[in-house]
């Protein structure tokens, strides 16, 4: 009996490369910190306090991630490794490729929650998150111009989660990531300053949808174990090469697994949640959301399905091809018929989903005979989300300028002439419009063309059609938005606020960004392309 | 085995800033237009600056090429990589070598001479910093086509050159006239482009790369049919700018625009480019005897029907209009005598390019005296009034008839010489052809220049402002000392690039008897011209019973109206019927997906109704659907 019991009580401790995880370390390390902050600094500093914090973990973050750039190494290793050492947390190309994007752009969205100047002074966030909205009290904490400066520290976490999500080479590891990045998202969504209670419906929506996912994410997960006696992603390849290639447990764990991600994604029919969430969110959450989420959740899924099911791809192609052409559709078509910027712009983050799976289920990388340091289906992916994040990230940072009476105006049709009243606004919609639309010589072309020409590459030439078809239809929503902005007379129901210098940055950074890597691609590309192979700890 | 182009080495040191040579014209032409009102006061200054400095740092570029060996003279720049990956090569790179640098020099010589002129002839126009943007548009488009090192981006220029072209003629956008003549202009060359766009493509598909190495490296393996196909359409691309029959009716109608764009655009330049196209193609057309004819069969018409049209018209502008056509067909014929004719048809160009622009310049000139008519039975006596005009415009003339020592007399007998070598036909044609042109240019100085003063009440012809003779006086030691200066380098200099050049030749005439020949034909066309004109008074209407070869003339041989019947009105007619179909059908097929796509949109958007226990089963449906997927994909 106790020789049975033993050896689970003998707990041998994971090898920890703390200087390869200084990254992600210094990220979770701000936000304990934060905690810290909030509840010993004054209330006065705090918002300071935590907005220099929050920036100077991310500027730190991005140096260690830059400063350790192009080694890679099993910054995890699992003690209980067969006869050779396995990873669970991989720094390798790809992870330090999107660490990087995901600091860059978590950045911008902070940039954006501490924007103050264009709220009247105050940020975009709830006085009291706990008031009943209309309360007394709520009245009151406004009074008092009351903060949750909490909303820094709670980005943090997630975008800690997120990192962890993006370096996991392990199931287990990988839920718990989940779930890391996914329960400040839900209270950071219900944290709006006005119309609370759509904001607390989107979180709930958000929280009980991605509740079922993550339930259904782990039961997937728990196949896999079955199937494979590991939750390690290369314990897993290593079992599928030894010849239990057919079997149910693997299908079963994979359809599960596949839909957990997939509803991080975005995907269709995994969606629903993105539209109500989007447009209840407080806007600099929604724009945080809309880009890191996604990065981290194509980054995981592109680990998963290479690493640990690389070998099995001709089963999953087809699946990512299918959903990636419904994604498609959907999107662009749901996006034409919206009257609201926020949803629109959901419809077509839903819309960009479809277009990253063609380059995913294209599946072309070295082991399916892409030369080295070409673009493949991790560098395109890489390259795709860039060019989505930046425009994305500008589409809603110039949302938060458009205001009546000190709130934002999302509906569309207040939004006529804007863009001809004020030429920088419309500079700034038309650049990311147009990049989101895929014209030529912005970044968004550029990464439309680097994933449709993976998925060619890859046999899939017919999901390419359909992709330039929907493409088509995704440039209709985008340009109606302009047609509006430029063509229709100007109203006067709205005025347009002058961003503050967070905001300012942030706007000048997407415009930059979405032209240079349209007009100058190749040194991201040739980056993105030298950085795009997994590590794998079980060569065979 | 003749070598069409030397192996270019990358560019060094100052080199690499070649690109400045485009940027500074396109820099101000931006600047200039986006700018708007607030650059009117100084704008047109600035603008004239740029080509300047252009031609300072072209002449250093051309030391550059002349201090180094004849077989290293063409130096490659790259400008711009767009993709650069190991997986893709996208990039822009121009072309500096003997041939590039003799245009580059012509354009933006001849161009800042002109720019300088119009500061004083477009001194009240209210437009005046649009037209000067616009002239700096097209000096920076003729720089890309002439600097680009591939067909691809010899086209941007190409079609911007044809911009530019389009914007100036119809600069006086309120006449009608004008208006038209921009369209036609713009519509004819469109015939001509797409010749030049299927030759592109054509060579994508046959070398993989439009580029001018790999173009002349692969042009030796190609078949005689592919050969003789890209010959024939890059001629259609030459006819069309060029203003070559049959593409040639757009260019007297062009002569609406202000006359320094005449002379810049009209003449000196962008209407040579055909030529250029041609010589640059030369590999091609050594696989392609057929086309190669072709394009001297197409010049010796182009350089008849040009002096026919010249000898009949009365709007002094026209009469130089004819006469650059068939100028220009002297150098096609050039051309299409190979690699022989191309140092001669390289030197026409350049003298042209002095003696038309001086002659044009001196026509605005003329017409800034007489308030702006064009009308040459008008005129009369005016070598008195306008003394400087008059001497300036006769160096022209000469050198268009090709007096001995003036430069026309150079370039236009070597080219009747080589055309009796190659094909005598040819070569009697272009004798005649030289005949004409003395009888018709005489008949234009006569009526402007000599006899009684017929001008109209009220005009007191007056000599122009300094900043238009000074250029007057540049060009018109150009038109005279062009030629001897450059008739013994020229063909040393164009060699390199597939050129033969000729032996012995210096600034000393070599008469043989051709060139006497010649000189006596000349002299007949001459006689000829001042007993008809010179010495007899010039009705004050033009007369109407004149012989059939007048009214031809007058008419330009009918072609427009052949084409008015046989393509215009059929192809109005056929823009009608797809107009309609266009109306109903596509549109009601365009419309119709619209809102097929919209109620799509609006029933999909009914599942998105709020509630969250829908999208929980949506999200069921979607994972059985995977889960179907999946088992269906075991049963496979």
């Amino acid at each position: 009996m106790t020789a049975a019991v033993l050896p689970l009580l003998e707990f041998t401790p994971p090898t920890i490369d703390y200087v390869r995880l200084l990254p992600f370390l210094i990220v979770i390390a701000a936000a304990c910190l934060g905690v810290v902050v909030e509840a010993f600094v004054r209330r006065t500093w705090r918002h300071e306090v935590q907005v220099g914090l929050a920036l100077v973990a991310l500027v730190a973050s991005g140096a260690a991630i830059v400063s350790g750039w192009g080694s890679d190494s099993l910054a995890v290793v699992d003690p209980i490794g067969p006869d050779q050492p396995v990873g669970s947390v991989m720094v390798d190309g790809p992870t330090q490729v999107f660490w990087l994007m995901l600091v860059l752009f978590a950045l911008l969205a902070v940039c954006l929650m501490a924007e103050r100047r264009v709220y009247a002074g105050r940020n975009a966030f709830a006085p009291m998150a706990a008031a009943i909205p209309g309360s007394q009290a709520e009245a009151e904490a406004d009074q008092a111009s009351l903060e949750h400066a909490e909303v820094f520290p709670l980005a943090l976490f997630s975008l800690s989660g997120m990192m962890l999500f993006v370096a996991a080479n392990d199931l287990l590891l990988l839920f718990v990531a989940l779930e890391v990045l996914s329960l400040p998202l839900y209270v950071l969504a219900a944290l709006a300053r006005h119309r609370r209670l759509a904001s607390q419906e989107a979180a709930l929506k958000y929280f009980l949808l991605g509740a079922a996912a993550s339930a259904i994410f782990l039961f997937g997960c728990a196949l896999l174990f079955a199937y494979a006696g590991s939750f390690d992603f290369d314990l897993i390849a290593l079992r599928y090469d030894q010849g239990a290639a057919a079997d149910r447990l693997l299908w079963a764990g994979l359809g599960l697994v596949l839909v957990g991600l997939l509803f991080k994604i975005g995907a269709v029919p995994f969606h629903s949640w993105a539209p109500d969430t989007y447009q209840g969110a407080p806007t600099p959450v929604t724009a945080f959301m809309a880009v890191c989420t996604k990065i981290a959740a194509v980054a995981a899924l592109l680990r998963l399905l290479f690493v640990a099911l690389g070998a099995a791809r001709w089963t999953w192609q087809p699946i990512i091809a299918g959903v990636a052409v419904v994604t498609m559709l959907v999107g662009p078509v749901l996006g034409i018929v919206q009257s609201n910027i926020k949803r629109l712009l959901a419809y077509s983050s839903i819309a960009h989903a479809g277009f990253l799976l063609t380059g995913l289920a294209g599946a072309l990388t070295v082991q399916s005979g892409l030369a080295a340091d070409q673009l493949g289906t991790v560098a395109s992916a890489g390259f795709y989300l860039m060019a989505y994040g930046l425009a994305t990230i500008g589409c809603f940072a110039a949302v938060t300028l458009v205001q009546s009476q000190g709130r934002e105006v999302t509906e569309l049709s207040a939004w006529a002439g804007l863009g001809r009243r004020h030429p920088w606004f419309g500079l700034v919609m038309l650049v990311c419009l147009l990049s989101l639309a895929g014209i030529p010589l912005t970044a968004g072309f550029t990464g439309k063309l680097a994933v449709f020409s993976v998925a060619w590459r890859g046999g899939y030439w017919w999901l390419v059609l359909v992709a330039v078809l929907a493409a088509v239809v995704a440039v209709y929503v985008y340009v109606r938005v302009l047609v509006l902005l430029f063509s229709r007379p100007a109203s006067d129901q709205v005025e347009v606020k002058l961003p503050g210098p967070a905001t300012a940055v942030v706007l000048t950074v997407t415009v930059i960004g979405s032209l240079a890597f349209g007009l100058v691609p190749g040194p991201l590309a040739d980056l993105l392309a030298q950085s795009s192979t997994f590590l794998r700890s079980v060569h065979n | 085995m003749t070598v069409f182009a030397l192996t270019p080495t990358p560019a060094t040191g100052l080199q690499v800033y070649a690109w400045l040579l485009i940027a500074l014209p396109l820099g101000v032409a931006a600047l200039l237009l986006v700018g708007g009102k607030r650059t009117d006061s100084w704008g047109h200054f600035l603008a004239t600056l740029a080509p300047i400095a252009s031609f300072g740092l072209a002449l250093a570029y051309f030391i550059d090429l002349l201090a180094v060996t004849p077989d290293q003279r063409a130096i490659v720049v790259p400008v711009y990589t767009w993709i650069a990956s190991s997986a893709w090569q996208i990039s822009v790179s121009l072309l500096l070598d003997p041939l590039s640098m003799v245009f580059v020099l012509l354009v933006t010589g001849v161009g800042s001479l002109i720019h300088l002129y119009s500061l004083g002839y477009m001194a009240h126009d209210p437009n005046r910093r649009r037209f000067f943007a616009y002239l700096n548009l097209f000096v920076a488009a003729m720089l890309i086509l002439v600097l680009a090192d591939n067909y691809l981006v010899l086209f941007v220029g190409w079609e911007g050159v044809g911009l530019a072209s389009f914007l100036l003629i119809s600069f006086w956008q309120e006449r009608p006239s004008a208006a038209a003549a921009g369209k036609k202009a713009f519509i004819v060359n469109r015939v001509g482009d797409l010749g030049l766009i299927i030759a592109i493509f054509t060579m994508l598909a046959m070398f993989g790369s439009s580029s001018f190495s790999s173009v002349n490296a692969g042009a030796d393996q190609l078949t005689s049919f592919w050969a003789g196909l890209l010959g024939f359409l890059l001629l259609l691309g030459a006819c069309g700018k060029s203003a070559q029959v049959p593409l040639q009716t757009w260019l007297l109608d062009a002569m609406e625009g202000p006359t320094p764009v005449s002379a810049l655009i009209h003449a000196a330049t962008m209407v040579t480019a055909g030529v250029y196209l041609v010589v640059r193609s030369g590999a091609i057309y050594a696989q392609a005897p057929a086309a190669q004819l072709a394009v001297a069969i197409v010049g010796t018409v182009t350089l008849l029907v040009g002096a026919w049209i010249g000898c009949a018209k009365d709007d002094i502008k026209k009469v130089l209009a004819g006469s650059t056509m068939s100028q220009i067909g002297y150098m096609m014929l050039a051309a299409g005598i190979g690699p022989a004719g191309y140092a001669f048809a390289i030197f026409h160009l350049l003298t042209h390019g002095f003696f038309k622009a001086n002659m044009f310049l001196g026509a605005g000139s003329v017409m800034h005296a007489t308030g702006d008519d064009v009308d040459m039975r008008h005129y009369g006596a005016l070598r008195r009034a306008l003394p400087i005009t008059f001497v300036t415009f006769a160096a022209g003339y000469l050198a268009i008839i090709g007096f001995p020592f003036f430069s026309g007399f150079y370039s236009k007998d070597h080219i009747i010489e080589a055309a009796f070598e190659h094909q005598p036909a040819l070569g009697l044609l272009a004798l005649i052809g030289a005949g004409v042109t003395a009888f018709y240019m005489t008949r234009l100085m006569a009526l402007t220049f000599f006899g009684q003063s017929r001008w109209r009440p009220g005009v007191h012809p007056h000599e122009s402002p300094a900043t238009m003779w000074i250029p007057l006086v540049l060009l018109a030691l150009g038109s005279f000392g062009g030629g001897m200066v450059l008739n013994g380098w020229i063909g040393r200099w164009l060699a390199p690039i597939g050129a033969l050049a000729p032996e012995n030749a210096s600034w000393a005439p070599h008469f043989t008897p051709i060139g006497w020949a010649t000189l006596a034909v000349v002299a007949a066309g001459v006689a000829l011209g001042w007993l008809l004109f010179g010495r007899r008074p010039v009705p004050d209407q033009a007369p109407t019973a004149v012989s059939p070869l007048t009214r031809w003339g007058r008419r330009d041989l009918y072609v427009d109206s052949l084409y008015d019947a046989a393509l215009v009105r059929p192809g109005l007619g056929l823009a009608q019927a797809v107009a309609l179909v266009d109306q109903r059908a596509v549109d009601g097929a365009v419309e119709g997906s619209a809102h097929l796509t919209q109620s799509v949109g609006r029933q999909l958007g009914r599942l998105q109704n709020g509630y969250v226990r829908s999208y929980g089963l949506t999200m069921l449906i979607g994972l059985l659907a995977v889960g179907v997927a999946l088992i269906l994909g075991q049963l496979v």
